[in-house]
């Protein structure tokens, strides 16, 4: 539904009398199928947002090609206009305007009768239950309210691929639950759903398939198990800040735990990230000991000791050198 | 016609949103009536005019001729609001004539100052103004032309200094000179030569003229054609340099 191959883009920034360039994406290839919940996972200014710019016909890439729903996104942008809805991270409507003026609006821009468009309207309506709040100024809305006439505004004209940027940012637990469910639905009804978020569970839990990106070029792809499985074994994760004062050890106390946790046989790799390590070993049942017996033998007694199973940030940092949350 | 549908479709829709807010439309016409009120007796004083009558037959026309200045430098605030809050950005993913969402913001404007016009004629009427209801279907046609141009640039101002602060004293100092050049406030016929030389270059100028011309009932007068024509141009040159700016910088 989607094919991209080397979409590239970079803008012009000035600081002071010096022009620099920034490569903000660096030539990406990803295609989506039919009906899939594809997500873009990265930091922010990984170029996510650049990304689906382009795609929704918004920034002219400088380079690269993409078809859209059988659309060729720099040879004719406009019927890939006609094909796909988008939401953008910010909210696009006016705060006085009513949510069923503008979906009115919206679907008469399509083309279709005022007739159509109020029957448009209404479906859309009922099926994202604004029902309640649609003739109410806009801006008396709750963010979840809002967010929800976005996706609504976005789908009206029954796309065949929608783009949200960032559908659940700012959003409280229980309204993202009701996102989740509402983006589930289009992807049940058939629509292809291309989203970014900077959340993993948002990646781990809705998304079938993900692309992480980090500095304008995609590192990993697959579905969020599969990416998880390559990262085999366990993560033990060994806080040394101390569980009782909550103090943060030296620097050199740190330094010394991840040299010599490092040198063990039994740890593939290990990361240190402020005061925790993580490591990831073969089976954490039999490492946990040896992980005890080496550090009380240079004299460091560890905070805490957790381990899980991997995580998407496991993934992330293997495949970037850093945690999503660092940037 | 694509265009002139989808232009109306964003004309209606900016209509509906300002209609429903009446006070905001109440605010818009403070200015001109005040004008109106206070200023005509100081002209009538200054310039020895024989009667109210007569003041507002000289001061109406220069009156329209700043609504037309005035009002529509500073719509670009309102195209800059519209750009912040993402209305622009959602209404370009679809395919919406580009043209249509500036044309369409355009002719709000155009409709809001005539409306203006109207108000301030009949109160000046009420006052001893008279005018044929011909020529002054004509004086809205002429002030109508000058909204375009003016809201066209107005627009360009706001995409090219994206910026509220900065575009305020901009459009503050830019549209005082404007106005001057044009003879809004004090007639060019009074101005020194080289002053009338400079405002020739002002098509401000021209629209001016032409709308004293109508008020004094020569309609068939060569400045009210010259008028029309000068603007007509004009507006319609700024307005395709409009959306091209338009097309280029709202990504």
């Amino acid at each position: 539904m989607i094919e991209v191959s080397g979409l590239r883009k970079s803008f012009r920034s000035r600081h002071g009398r010096k022009a620099s360039v920034v490569d903000a994406v660096r030539g990406v290839d990803f295609s989506v199928e039919r009906a899939e919940i594809f997500g873009f996972l990265g930091p922010n200014g990984a170029g996510k947002s650049t990304t689906l710019r382009m795609l929704a016909t918004l920034l002219r890439p400088d380079g690269g090609d993409a078809t859209i729903a059988g659309a060729d996104l720099r040879r004719d942008p406009g019927q890939v206009r006609k094909r796909i809805g988008f939401v953008a991270q910010s909210s696009g409507t006016y705060g006085h305007s009513t949510g069923r003026r503008d979906l009115v609006l919206e679907a008469r821009m399509y083309g279709v009768s005022k007739s159509v468009a109020q029957t448009l309207a209404e479906g859309v309506i009922t099926a994202f239950q604004l029902g309640d709040f649609a003739d109410r100024q806009i801006k008396t809305y709750s963010g979840g309210q809002r967010r929800r006439l976005d996706v609504a505004l976005g789908v009206i004209h029954s796309p065949q691929v929608i783009f949200l940027d960032e559908p659940t940012a700012g959003l409280d637990p229980p309204s993202r639950a009701r996102m989740w469910q509402e983006v589930r639905r289009l992807r049940d009804e058939g629509m292809t759903i291309f989203l970014t978020t900077h959340y993993l569970d948002e990646a781990d839990t809705l998304c079938d398939r993900i692309s992480i990106i980090d500095a304008g070029l995609i590192v990993a792809e697959g579905t969020p198990s599969d990416l998880k499985r390559e990262i085999s074994g366990d993560v033990v994760v060994v806080d040394l800040a101390a569980a009782d004062t909550a103090g943060v050890p030296e620097p050199a106390t740190i330094l010394q735990a991840s040299k010599v946790l490092t040198e063990q046989p039994y740890v593939e790799s290990s990361e240190t990230i402020e005061h925790t390590l993580r490591l990831y070993v073969d089976s954490a049942a039999t490492a946990i000991p040896q992980i005890m017996r080496a550090l009380s033998g240079k004299g460091i007694e560890p905070g805490a000791i957790e381990t899980r199973r991997p995580s998407l940030d496991d993934v992330f940092l293997a495949k970037t050198g850093h945690t999503l949350e660092a940037g | 016609m694509k265009l002139a549908r989808d232009t109306w479709l964003i004309f209606q829709y900016e209509v509906v949103l300002l209609v429903r807010n009446p006070v905001s439309i109440a605010i818009t016409l403070i200015q001109p009536i005040t004008y109106l009120l206070l200023f005509t007796p100081f002209l009538k004083a200054v310039m020895g005019v024989s009667s109210y009558s007569n003041a507002f037959q000289i001061y109406v026309p220069s009156l329209f001729a700043a609504m037309g200045v005035y009002s529509g430098l500073f719509a670009g605030f309102s195209l800059l609001a519209a750009v912040r809050q993402g209305v622009v950005t959602r209404h370009r993913v679809t395919p919406v004539s580009r043209v249509s969402l500036l044309l369409g913001r355009v002719l709000m404007y155009v409709l809001l100052v005539v409306f203006q016009g109207v108000v301030v004629t009949v109160a000046a009427i009420v006052f001893g103004l008279r005018v044929q209801p011909g020529n002054f279907l004509f004086a809205l046609v002429l002030l109508s032309l000058m909204v375009a141009l003016s809201v066209s640039i107005g627009f360009d101002l706001a995409l090219l200094v994206p910026n509220e602060n900065s575009l305020g004293t901009l459009i503050n100092s830019a549209s005082n000179g404007l106005a001057l050049l044009a003879g809004v406030l004090i007639p060019l016929s009074v101005a020194p030569l080289w002053i009338q030389h400079v405002a020739d270059w002002n098509p401000f100028a021209w629209g001016t003229n032409g709308m004293r011309s109508i008020f004094q009932g020569h309609i068939g007068a060569n400045v009210v054609w010259q008028a029309c024509l000068v603007m007509g141009l004009v507006a319609s040159v700024t307005l395709v340099l409009s959306s091209r700016l338009f097309s280029r910088e709202i990504a």
